[in-house]
């Protein structure tokens, strides 16, 4: 599903450049729940951005589901974060004065599906997500909880091939940390791709395979126990 | 582009998002209500100023006797030259080319009595063309003509104050008034936007003046009206040409700066002219001062308003909104809510005044009005600044990396 080849970014500081992926090499297979780890610096949200094409690398081979991510205009870009990927942030980036609904419906219309449908898909995905009692709501009237349920079913309604999370867990108390890892976990064993990027072991834990991050190089790459069970 | 999703999305953004939409929508509207204000007292001003100055026909010379100051052709100087009829003939037949209309105009002061009222007015005495000339509009009954000038008829024609004044209510049209012991019957009653001191003056026929002050054929002075083709340059032709024959035929010195005076209007409407210019030059920088005001303020406004959407707009990136949707998204909405609100402005300033219409006259400001193009075009010019206020900022929005737009807390 994801293949990546010799990645290489860096970043100018003024006259100096701060090389922050160096060569990182790996390939995700379809259904797979994979925890990038690594201290902050360590390079993983570059990484992050290089797979969501929010950023592109300077060197080195990306492929998407077969396809060559290379330079792209943001057009381009856009349509095929739209068509490939969902997203979910730390900080959830759900629209304000929008309610659930209409946020989990947001990326369908940019898809141009029709009103009606929006609506019918949005509603099943955030029955899925046990939000559908909450639909009218605005997210300030969500808890933290609700909210990442929310993105994570905005994440999902496109139907993309591979969901990135960055750090979903990261605002959250560890109790609500833990369910929506299970509901991340729930949503993988239906067959969705997703990685997620962590700097906490126990969430990292709770995924399939880890690949740590060290000063932008992959110092380790395993399974966890859950991933070894499944295989 | 235009299908009617994206409508829907606009106005569920505008409906959602009710302090930005007032907040840019309110801009636009005061600085076109005040546009519009404005505009419209300055051209009320105008009004005012063209109503003082530009009263009589622009086209007329006035023409007076004076003493002489230099001795020529046997007379000695200081001598004391008098108009009379032949005169009047005389400046008919020679210039007919130039002149329009040509009438007397014998000065006195009468008292004016009907029944138990009575008062002094100013009399003038005149032809028929007098009314042309000094573009006297007739409310009631008819003006002197021809047939009461060969007749010598004991006619008047009364202002609309000497009416209010003897008759009160009625326009006294057919009744007899008393003037100096004569009576006179009145066959008209005039008004004229020159003035109180106009409306309170009587015409009579000048040939009846002449009869009753013991037959003479004096004109105290006269006024003549040229065609307007001739313009400025052909009415200084015109008052140097009638100085020179009427020199000649009262046996002036052509070098005697006195003796004839003749006062052209056209020099004075040239100045008046310029005066207006400035008037309008000094409403228009009042305008364009108020628009680049609005400009300013609706460009503030979008600026604060895409700032504030950064994250918005970086999340739609981010589910796949392309940097164009993204752009004309925030355009479309910014230029609706001007549009909508630039008309309620509009509409607004024109309401406005109207109403004033002639309230404000002791400000000097008559009939406030602005031409609704010239007011649809700063509306427009709004629109268009408050569209290139918010592309600039949108377009670098579009442009920022989702992650970054994101990140902005």
């Amino acid at each position: 599903m994801i293949k990546l080849e010799d990645i290489h970014k860096s970043y100018k500081m003024g006259n100096s450049s701060l090389h922050v992926l160096k060569g990182i090499n790996f390939e995700v297979e379809s259904g797979e729940l994979v925890a990038i780890m690594g201290s902050s610096g360590s390079g993983k949200s570059t990484l992050l951005n290089i797979l969501g094409m929010l950023d592109v690398a300077e060197k080195g081979l990306y492929q998407l589901d077969g396809i060559h991510i290379k330079k792209l205009n943001e057009k381009k870009a856009a349509r095929y974060r739209n068509d490939f990927l969902g997203f979910v942030f730390q900080s959830f980036n759900l629209i304000n004065y929008k309610s659930a609904l209409e946020n989990v419906a947001l990326p369908l219309y940019y898809q141009g599906v029709g009103r009606k449908e929006r609506q019918k898909t949005a509603m099943e995905l955030l029955e899925r997500v046990g939000l559908k009692p909450w639909a009218k709501h605005l997210p300030n009237e969500l808890s933290g909880g609700q909210k990442q349920r929310v993105a994570i079913a905005r994440a999902l309604v496109s139907k993309p091939k591979v969901v990135l999370a960055d750090e979903p867990t990261g605002a959250l108390d560890s109790k609500t940390s833990y369910e929506v890892m299970e509901l991340i976990k729930e949503i993988n064993n239906e067959g969705k791709t997703i990685l997620v990027v962590t700097h906490e072991r126990d969430i990292s834990q709770m995924c399939k395979r880890i690949i740590r991050l060290r000063d932008g190089e992959i110092a380790e790459d395993f399974m966890t126990s859950n991933g070894a069970i499944k295989k | 582009m235009f299908d009617r999703d994206r409508w829907v999305e606009i106005f569920e953004t505008i409906q959602k998002n009710k302090l930005r939409t007032v907040l840019s929508g309110f801009t636009v509207a005061l600085g076109i209500f005040i546009f519009v204000i404005l505009f419209g007292l300055g051209n009320g001003l105008k009004n005012t100023f063209q109503q003082f100055f530009l009263d009589d026909a622009e086209n007329v010379l006035f023409v007076r006797p004076s003493r002489t100051s230099l001795p020529y052709g046997g007379y000695k100087s200081g001598r004391r030259i008098e108009f009379d009829n032949s005169d009047i003939a005389g400046v008919e037949e020679n210039f007919s080319y130039y002149i329009e209309y040509i009438s007397p105009r014998i000065f006195s002061r009468v008292t004016a009595t009907y029944k138990t009222e009575s008062d002094n007015y100013n009399n003038i005495s005149v032809g028929p063309d007098h009314q042309y000339i000094e573009k006297t509009v007739m409310m009631y009954g008819r003006y002197i003509n021809q047939q009461d000038l060969i007749n010598k008829e004991k006619y008047v024609v009364i202002g609309r104050l000497v009416a209010l004044d003897l008759f009160g209510k009625q326009d006294g049209v057919g009744n007899y008034i008393d003037l100096n012991g004569f009576a006179y019957k009145v066959i008209g009653v005039f008004q004229d936007s020159g003035g109180d001191n106009i409306e309170r003056t009587i015409y009579t026929p000048y040939t009846t003046h002449q009869l009753i002050n013991k037959s003479t054929d004096e004109i105290g002075m006269f006024a003549v009206t040229f065609r307007k083709e001739l313009g400025h340059a052909g009415s200084i032709v015109l008052e140097n040409e009638l100085r020179k024959y009427l020199k000649e035929k009262k046996v002036i010195s052509p070098r005697d700066p006195r003796g004839i005076w003749i006062n052209n209007l056209a020099d004075q409407l040239k100045q008046n002219q310029q005066f207006a210019g400035v008037l309008q030059t000094i409403v228009s920088v009042v305008g364009i001062g108020t628009l680049i005001a609005g400009i300013i303020g609706i460009s503030n406004i979008m600026v604060f308003v895409i700032k504030e959407r950064t994250k918005e707009l970086g999340i739609r990136k981010a589910l796949g909104a392309s940097p164009r949707s993204v752009i004309t998204m925030v355009l479309q909405e910014s230029i609706l809510i001007t549009t909508f609100s630039g008309y309620v402005g509009l509409f607004l300033g024109i309401l406005t005044l109207s109403g004033l219409g002639e309230k404000l006259i002791d400000y000097f400001i008559t009939d406030p009005y602005i031409n609704l193009n010239t007011a649809i075009f700063a509306t427009i010019v709004l629109i268009i600044c408050g569209g290139i206020a918010g592309y600039i900022p949108a377009k670098r929005a579009a442009s920022i990396k989702p992650i970054v737009a994101l990140r902005d807390e």
